[in-house]
């Protein structure tokens, strides 16, 4: 006699907590081929705007915490990952239609990937950062640093949780908050990934995952005067130059859409940084 | 009679050999523009100069069209090493002009001649000199190997530092192998015109570099040409925010230094005379024309009252007046409307209720011109608190702790620079993580250095000029 | 170290004013450790940007013969004699024979032994400077290292006081102020204030030479200058001339500083005598320019500030030559004295 399944209730990932929409909305999430499998969070604008009011809350302490320890906790994540290693392909191939070697493959890739960027947390600011030997008796030091509250656009297709992870590492590696949406059609793994983050030390508020549609929920997060940066990368099927002339209101920094996953790059974590530049007069007497 | 009042002396203007008109400077040449001359003239008396040709949309095409068949036929065939001897070259001839580029630039921008003369045109030739060195040496940017350029350059910079913008513009952008074409302020149009003289001295091959000059719709014109590879703009955070919004989606890579609302933070352990001059030349350097101006101090309040009368003392010392004269302090404000926009905003922080001051010195009758002012009992709601007045103009906060002047400092839209004035190394270092500001000055404030990355957070603009983060800014890969 | 036990300190009234009656070693280095810092490189700059001013014409004149008005016009040589010091003093009286216009120096300044000669010289022209008169100033307290007991630098003041001296200058002892014995180096200035001091209850002046090249830091140059006049000096000076640096432009603009503090806290004012390397007009303008934007141009007085200097005047006299026939002087113009 077969067991019954007890399925799981897909919901928000925002502040560390699994809220539902505040709208109380929700949409079918379906196989390839059609079949139900759950019923997603429909996230709204207010949940876009909790959730950057909970990345904003949590970017102090994250950006303040220690490279070494922002690695660490990185690192952890991705030991998280492989533990649930099995879930994220029984979800890649219900969502995605995948076959079982092409979905052990994207997760196999999303973690090591997780696990290359978890080791920059410590050494992007050497590679982005100078000594400047200026004309004058001062020290003189350029650091990058996090920019703020990064929005995000997760790739759409082409592997759902590889696709996140592809965007979601390289932004807050460097201390920066996130708020992200996820695949449209295939969310699954998204959430699955929110309650490795919630277990993980990734204090809440640092990731923040909505589902639902993009081209709802995206104009409101670039045009949100709270955002510092806003990446297009799964945007390239929404009005997306639209999107980047909104951003402009308070001149954030735009990534624009990219096709397939982004690779991973340190510059696609030094595109999410300022580079701040300290002098300070020196003399012996 | 009173020794300081230093008997006159003036700087000569017969180093000079303007011409009475001006053309735009495209394909190596001076050609007539086709939209009408305008004048420009001497802010401190109103005084023609010149006649200055107009650019218009044919002319910016005609421009854009040198630069990129300069591009494709010469300057991307050229080795690294020959564009670096280019830009030797200029950095040499700037510095054989050097006194005539002071003279033209105190002239027509109103700026002293002692700012001219020991600050601006020594940074230009510095600037050439070290993106010089940059362009044989692309593969070491930290872009990968042999980076490329990115095409046709687009630049558009203010009145405030007319060469000196020029120079943060063109010296990375041929260096890495683009072309330029530039317009330069419809106000200080003069200096860069001179620039163009030098360029045919060092034989620059043609097109390399166009400057064409106009005003706001020339800017627009040429920023928004559908052949413009890069934008790089410098000015008001208003044009930034229209500059980005126009090339969204073109895929140009763009560079903004735009405006700011710098706090000078001085704390109660800090060397207090070097901090009073810190205070004033953060604020009162060229006329306080400068984005990443010190124009908010944020004083401890425990000090707070000294402070203000050892800097009211200090500026009643400052000596307003020709800018040609070598005593002068502070110069003529650079136009009739910036006097308008100045002289409102402080009627403003008035009727809010802040304390106006001014140090006390003559007027001259003709020209345009703002006595250094302070104004204390300001509140961080204040107009002239949160608002870039882009003039010499210092709006007065205190605070109590650290942690409040840190909050107080990062409350702005802006991010551009910041000063922090203490004896404790520690706490300097501790607040300058905690700004959000793209330069701080310790103990120091408006420093600059072609070695060394400029430029804002958030809605001060992105980017970095100077520095390896510069030359990045003109080569294909990185961020921005 | 010293300790910085409950020593009560000489009772010098500036102190007791500021610091309180109970004057301690404790409490004379809590009030040094309250001064503010100096930022030595804003400190330059800003000497630095006083040294571009422009002077011309009309401003270049008064500012010739200021410098001359404001010279201590000094010979402090193991060589020096009676003769060398009449010929000293002859180039104070008339500077240029040339020129009857130009003024005369504020002082001449030598050792001790040598202020009969100098007063006998001077003859009726000794007296005041801010009257119109040549002061004789007189190095004093084991010049110029300052190492012997204080008995011999109070016997040496004295002596010179006694012998017609009306200022000292005296040096501090950098050996115990680099060691943290200011109250050491308090009670001397104190003691040595006292020894100027003459018969009829009146007192020469005292200029405290803190000698800053072996003080070394601005901080230290701060604490020094502070420390001297609440001793009682009556003006502070950068040094002997024989320990290099001498005289900086960065220095004096710091002292100038604390002198202007002073004012402002107490409303008396101190003098200032940068002392050692001003050689050339153009420096000594340097440093008009500096004492009027840091203190006001009413400190150009000889009361209030000096230049420690010998071949300076030369200098001046030639610019001066120039400035009154158009034509560029030779040093065969101006005296050897």
């Amino acid at each position: 006699m077969s067991r019954l399944a007890v399925p799981k209730t897909y919901k928000l990932y925002i502040g560390g907590k699994f809220p539902r929409s505040e709208s109380g909305r929700t949409y079918e999430v379906v196989s390839t081929k059609g079949a139900f499998l759950a019923n997603a969070a429909l996230a709204s604008r207010k949940d876009a705007r909790d959730a950057v009011v909970a990345a904003r809350g949590a970017f102090a302490g994250w950006s303040g915490a220690t490279a070494y320890n922002r690695g660490q906790v990185l690192y952890r994540i991705a030991e998280l990952l492989e533990g649930r290693r099995d879930q994220f392909i029984d979800e890649v191939v219900a969502t995605e239609g995948a076959s079982r070697p092409s979905a052990t493959k994207q997760v196999d890739t999303a973690i090591d990937a997780w696990v290359w960027y978890a080791g920059w947390a410590d050494k992007y600011v050497q590679a982005a950062g100078n000594g400047n030997p200026v004309s004058g008796p001062y020290f003189n030091l350029s650091t990058p640093e996090p920019t703020g509250v990064v929005a995000v656009v997760a790739p759409q297709s082409g592997g759902s949780l590889l696709g996140l992870v592809s965007v979601l590492a390289p932004v807050i590696v460097s201390g920066n908050t996130v708020v992200v949406i996820a695949s449209e059609s295939a969310p699954l793994s998204a959430i699955t990934l929110s309650e490795v983050l919630a277990t993980s030390d990734v204090p809440g508020g640092v990731v923040n995952v909505l589902t639902g549609s993009p081209k709802e929920i995206a104009p409101w997060l670039a045009g949100h005067a709270d955002v510092n940066a806003l990446d297009l990368a799964g945007a390239e099927a929404l009005d997306w130059v639209d999107l980047q002339i909104s951003a402009a209101d308070t001149l954030k920094r735009v990534l624009p859409p990219v096709v397939g996953i982004p690779s991973p790059s340190l510059d696609r974590i030094v595109a999410f940084t300022e580079t701040k530049t300290v002098w300070h007069t020196k003399s012996l007497i | 009679m009173s020794f300081l009042d230093y008997a006159p002396a003036p700087e000569s203007t017969s180093i000079l050999h303007l011409k009475k008109s001006y053309g735009l400077f495209i394909d190596g040449q001076f050609v007539k523009g086709h939209g009408s001359p305008f004048l420009t003239i001497s802010p401190s008396t109103e005084e023609r100069i010149a006649e200055i040709a107009n650019a218009n949309a044919k002319d910016v095409d005609t421009a854009v069209a040198a630069a990129r068949r300069a591009y494709d036929r010469t300057w991307s065939k050229l080795s690294g090493a020959d564009r670096g001897k280019y830009l030797f070259r200029i950095a040499r001839l700037v510095q054989e002009r050097a006194r005539e580029l002071a003279v033209a630039e105190s002239l027509d921008n109103g700026k002293p001649i002692k700012e001219s003369r020991d600050v601006d045109v020594p940074l230009v030739a510095a600037w050439f000199f070290y993106y010089a060195g940059w362009a044989d040496k692309l593969d070491y940017a930290g872009l990968g190997p042999n980076p490329r350029a990115l095409g046709v350059a687009a630049q558009v910079i203010p009145w405030n530092f007319p060469l000196l913008m020029l120079a943060w513009k063109i010296a990375p952008a041929l260096a890495a192998g683009n072309t330029v074409v530039l317009k330069p302020a419809e106000t200080t149009p003069l200096t860069a015109l001179l620039f163009a003289e030098i360029l045919q001295q060092a034989d620059l091959p043609a097109g390399v570099v166009n400057i064409i000059t106009g005003a706001g719709d020339t800017g627009e014109a040429l920023v928004n040409h559908p052949d413009v590879n890069k934008v790089a703009f410098t000015g008001s955070t208003a044009v930034g925010r229209a500059i980005a919004k126009s090339v969204a989606g073109t895929g140009k890579k763009v560079t903004l230094e735009l405006g700011g609302k710098a706090a000078n933070i001085v704390f109660d352990d800090a060397p207090i005379d070097q901090a009073v001059e810190g205070i004033v030349n953060g604020i009162f350097f060229n006329q306080g024309h400068v984005c990443c101006a010190g124009s908010r101090l944020l004083v401890q309040e425990s000090i707070h009252d000294e402070v203000i009368d050892r800097l009211k003392t200090r500026m009643s010392t400052l000596r307003l007046g020709d800018p040609l004269d070598k005593n002068t302090d502070i110069g003529a404000i650079n136009s009739k409307e910036q006097l308008e926009r100045i002289r409102e905003l402080s009627d403003i922080g008035e009727a809010e209720g802040a304390e106006r001051w001014s140090a006390p010195c003559e007027i001259p009758a003709k020209g345009f011109w703002f006595a250094p002012t302070i104004f204390t009992n300001v509140s961080t709601s204040s107009r002239i608190a949160r608002e870039e007045i882009f003039g010499p103009v210092l709006s007065v906060l205190t605070f109590r702790t650290p942690a409040e002047a840190i909050a107080k400092a990062n409350n702005t839209p802006y991010g551009l620079s910041a000063g922090i004035w203490s004896d404790k190394g520690s706490k300097i270092l501790a607040v300058a993580d905690q700004l959000r500001a793209g330069v701080i000055w310790a103990n120091t404030f408006n420093r600059f250095d072609p070695a060394s990355p400029f430029g804002g957070y958030k809605e001060s603009g992105y980017g970095r000029e100077g520095g390896r983060h510069g030359l990045a800014a003109y080569l294909e890969g990185g961020s921005w | 170290m010293n300790s910085s036990g409950p020593s009560a300190l000489a009772p010098a009234h500036r102190a007791i004013e500021l610091i309180g009656s109970d004057l301690t070693e404790k409490s004379l280095r809590l009030h040094l450790e309250g001064l503010s810092g100096v930022d030595a490189v804003g400190l330059e700059q800003r000497a630095a940007s006083l040294g571009t001013r422009s002077i011309k014409t009309t401003s270049k004149a008064w500012a010739l013969d200021t410098i001359i008005r404001l010279i201590d016009l000094t010979t402090l040589e193991g060589a020096d004699t009676p003769g060398k010091v009449r010929s000293l003093v002859a180039k104070a009286l008339t500077p240029d024979p040339q020129d009857a216009s130009t003024p005369r120096v504020a002082a001449v300044c030598v050792y001790g032994d040598m202020v009969p000669s100098a007063v006998e010289a001077l003859g009726s022209a000794h007296g005041d400077p801010d009257a119109g008169g040549i002061s004789v100033a007189a190095v004093a307290t084991a010049f110029p290292s300052g190492r012997a007991s204080l008995a011999v630098k109070l016997a040496d003041t004295a002596d010179a006081v006694a012998a017609g001296a009306d200022e000292i200058d005296m040096v501090i002892d950098r050996g115990a102020f680099l060691a943290g014995n200011y109250g050491l180096v308090f009670d001397q200035i104190v003691a040595v204030k006292e020894a100027c001091r003459r018969d009829d209850g009146s007192y020469a002046h005292l200029k405290v030479i803190l000698e800053t090249g072996e003080l070394n830091t601005y901080d230290n140059v701060r604490k020094a200058s502070w420390l001297s006049i609440l001793a009682g000096g009556d003006f502070i000076k950068t040094s002997t001339g024989k320990v290099s640096p001498a005289a900086t432009l960065p220095v004096t603009l710091l002292m100038l500083e604390v002198v202007r503090d002073w004012h402002r806290l107490t409303g008396e004012r101190i003098g200032v005598k940068p002392a050692g390397g001003i050689r050339a007009s153009k420096d000594a303008i340097k440093y008009l320019v500096t004492v009027a934007e840091t203190v006001g141009e009413e400190w150009l007085v000889p009361h209030l500030f000096r230049f420690g200097a010998s071949s300076l005047l030369n200098d001046v006299l030639l610019q001066r030559q120039k400035l009154s026939t158009g034509r560029y002087s030779g040093p065969d113009y101006v005296t050897v004295d």
